[in-house]
């Protein structure tokens, strides 16, 4: 095991026992948020693999994410499933959705690429009204906390919902930083720096393009499956375009292309709408300015920032 | 809950199960958590926490909502408060949104320590919201006029004593439309789930009345014109019943005003459609002569009542329902007396169950499904009420106003009876 191995090892364990000490460690309003903050990471490391990897800037992640969500949703409500099978549903679903939009999205590129996944999304989020008989349109629906058990357990309290999240949480870290640096990772970063010159090298880059939509697409609607499940409500805000900007902004400010970025990002817009919002309604504008300062001083997000200037290793 | 399940463990029990209890009663003063179990039963004020929309889509009703909340509380503090105690405000912004709004149902119960909390309007975010208020098991009166409640998709924590809910108002409606306006009716209504309670519920209505409904039409949410749907309007329509909500309506209006012109049908909308916005906008003009569904009359009339002539004073309107600081600040007359009589039931419900703090919650819970009606008065300024303990929905009378030079006047006041329907679920029987 190399030195910057070794301290990425490090650092991901790390991280997880410190999510784990925690729970212990802070009151329950912040346990709360730290669940729900987990879940959102996840869906955040899944847009990041493919923006911060892969270099492909989606504006229609909300669909995927929205995907996850009614997959379990309707599963459970509507034909009755059980939490577990109805959570596979949900990840099925996504899958399917993000291979179709990956075939069709990728036949264009850059800017084209992000109108395109912002178009399929709000065709996505306008679906999702049209079949409001079954959806509930844009009011959702409340799945019941007696239907949220999961392998036979009640996910709905405070100590069982918190490690829920962290256990997908970590799941899902650890797969990111496992992939990020196995030749499949390696070839993404390939296709972000310089995709013409990987072609040449020999690479088949449309097909590692499409199974990294595929891949971040299945991450983003797991997480919209775990929200769903832990938090009880379903509902078509989440397919709006507010919902895939949102990554976006964590993982810029987390850091792009950083393991650690989507949580760091996902904990600082949290806390900054929190703790503005107590100060004064134009809270939003506190949030702006500081963005915007972010974006100024720290252009690589707070990890890549770390990342330049102190850990190289930093993966 | 299914007995099968393993109960969730409490943070309490898993540090003991660490071994680690002794060092966290020494360590106790330190963890800000801990201090939150130390909550003071029947001391200092009772803290309601106050969900509202001050940003996002709900905005203009968000900023009456608080004007009416912070007038109710007063009057309520003014006459010695709740069992003695005095009643404080604790308000957070849910931006309109159901995930804040479950973010700020789980500050106002973990952090703030609030006894309860009120005030949510939108549909949506009351349906993001309520799941978490019954998890952390803190009574959740919503302000709302949407059917969660009553439908059953909530939980024995969620509670609308304040306003009747769509199904009724617009159930109420039939019987004047169809008798007085025309039996043929063409709905235009939003395409989503507000405007689907509107299409499903006044279908059923005018169908019982003898009417039909020889046309529904369905506008996309994103839509900004509405020329191309008016064609799709039957020639034998008598009535057209319209309902649309945000900043398009004044667009729907001008452009059904130059597609009809003189020779319209009659035409009944709700004013969920021209809250907080002014007949008198340029625009507008188009709508007199129309009838109108109102919560609460905007414009005071020739009947007023003393228990409206507090409750403008008390809220800051004038007699054209609009700010007396302001006369171009329209208020959302039709909706916001709800946080008024919803704290007003809150203040009996406390009462009447001795509250004195959280583990008195199921308590005030029950004191409130025991309620059968409110009479009509200072606490009550939009008129009596029937409570429905078993579906947690109150009942009242609705409005039927027509727009006469420029102002509302009401033709007709419907039955409270009028807006009854079968019960869809009895919370009383769920356990807490």
């Amino acid at each position: 095991m190399t030195k910057n191995s070794l301290y990425s090892h490090c650092l991901h364990f790390g991280t997880i026992a410190l999510l784990v000490a925690l729970f212990f460690l802070l009151p329950a309003y912040h346990v709360g948020n730290l669940s729900r903050i987990m879940v959102l990471a996840v869906y955040a490391m899944g847009f990041n693999l493919l923006f911060g990897y892969t270099g492909l800037l989606s504006l229609g992640h909300a669909l995927f994410f929205a995907t996850g969500m009614y997959g379990l949703g309707m599963a459970m409500n509507t034909f009755g499933l059980p939490s577990e099978l109805a959570l596979i549903v949900g990840v099925v679903c996504a899958i399917l959705v993000s291979t179709a939009i990956g075939l069709l999205a990728l036949r264009t590129t850059g800017v084209a690429f992000m109108i395109v996944t912002l178009m399929f999304a709000q065709a996505g989020y306008l679906t999702v009204l049209y079949f409001g008989s079954y959806t509930r349109g844009d009011e959702g629906f409340v799945i019941q906390q007696a239907e949220r058990i999961f392998a036979g357990v009640d996910i709905t309290g405070e100590t069982s919902r918190y490690f829920a999240a962290l256990i997908l949480f970590s799941i899902v870290f650890l797969l990111i930083a496992y992939l990020v640096r196995s030749p499949f990772g390696r070839t993404l970063v390939a296709i972000r720096e310089n995709e013409e010159r990987t072609k040449m090298l020999g690479y088949d880059t449309v097909r590692h393009k499409l199974l990294a939509v595929i891949i971040s697409g299945s991450i983003s609607g797991l997480a919209g499956a775990a929200y769903a499940l832990l938090f009880g409500y379903v509902g078509a805000t989440f397919a709006t375009v507010q919902y895939s900007i949102f990554p976006l902004l964590w993982v810029l400010l987390g850091g792009a292309g950083t393991t650690l970025g989507p949580l760091i990002g996902v904990v600082f817009m949290f806390y900054l709408i929190d703790l503005s919002s107590e100060l004064t309604q134009a809270y939003m504008l506190i949030a702006g300015v500081v963005l915007v300062l972010l974006t100024l001083f720290a252009p690589q997000g707070l990890a890549g920032e770390i990342r330049r200037k102190v850990f190289k290793w930093l993966p | 809950m299914s007995d099968k399940s393993i109960k969730d463990p409490t943070r309490r029990s898993a540090l003991k199960l660490l071994g680690a209890g002794a060092g966290l009663a020494a360590a106790s003063s330190f963890i800000p958590g801990i201090s939150r179990f130390a909550h003071a039963e029947g001391a200092g004020p009772i803290k309601l926490g106050f969900q509202m929309h001050s940003t996002g889509i709900g905005a203009s009703y968000g900023r009456w909502y608080d004007r009416t909340t912070q007038a109710a509380v007063a009057r309520i503090n003014e006459m010695g408060g709740i069992n003695g105690r005095e009643v404080v405000i604790v308000t957070e912004d849910d931006g309109t949104d159901p995930k804040r709004g479950a973010e700020v149902v789980e500050k106002f119960a973990t952090q703030h320590n609030c006894d309860m909390v009120f005030g949510t309007l939108f549909s949506h975010v009351v349906y993001g919201s309520a799941p978490r208020a019954g998890e952390l098991k803190i009574p959740y009166f919503v302000c709302s006029e949407g059917h969660h409640v009553a439908s059953g998709a909530l939980n024995r924590y969620s509670m609308q004593p304040g306003i009747t809910d769509v199904r009724s108002q617009v159930q109420a409606m039939a019987p004047f439309i169809a008798n007085n306006l025309g039996k043929k009716i063409t709905m235009v209504y939003p395409d989503f789930a507000f405007g689907h309670d509107h299409r499903d519920y006044f279908t059923a209505a005018i169908e019982a009345q003898g009417g039909e409904v020889v046309a529904s039409i369905a506008i996309p949410p994103t839509e900004t014109s509405f020329t191309r749907y008016f064609p799709n309007i039957p020639r034998e329509t008598e009535v057209l019943y319209h309902v649309m909500v945000g900043p398009a309506v004044l667009t729907f209006v001008k452009e059904l005003g130059e597609f009809f012109g003189p020779q319209r049908p009659e035409i009944f909308g709700f004013l969920d459609s021209l809250e907080a916005v002014g007949l008198n906008t340029p625009g507008l003009e188009f709508l007199e002569g129309t009838y109108f569904w109102e919560g609460n009359p905007r414009h005071a009339q020739a009947d007023q009542s003393e228990f409206d002539k507090s409750f403008r004073a008390a809220v800051g309107v004038n007699e054209m329902g609009a700010s007396i600081d302001d006369p171009n600040d329209i208020s959302t007359y039709s909706h916001m007396f709800s946080c008024w009589e919803t704290l007003n039931v809150i203040k009996k419900g406390m009462e009447a169950s001795g509250y004195k703090g959280p583990k008195d919650r199921q308590s005030l819970i029950e004191a409130v499904e025991a309620m059968t009606a409110f009479e009509h008065s200072d606490d009550h300024p939009q008129g009596a009420k029937v409570m429905n303990g078993k579906t947690h929905q109150v009942f009242g009378h609705q409005f039927i106003s027509k727009v006469t030079n420029g102002k509302m006047v009401v033709e007709h006041t419907t039955s409270i009876e009028d807006g009854f329907y079968e019960d869809a679920v009895d919370y009383t029987t769920q356990s807490f």
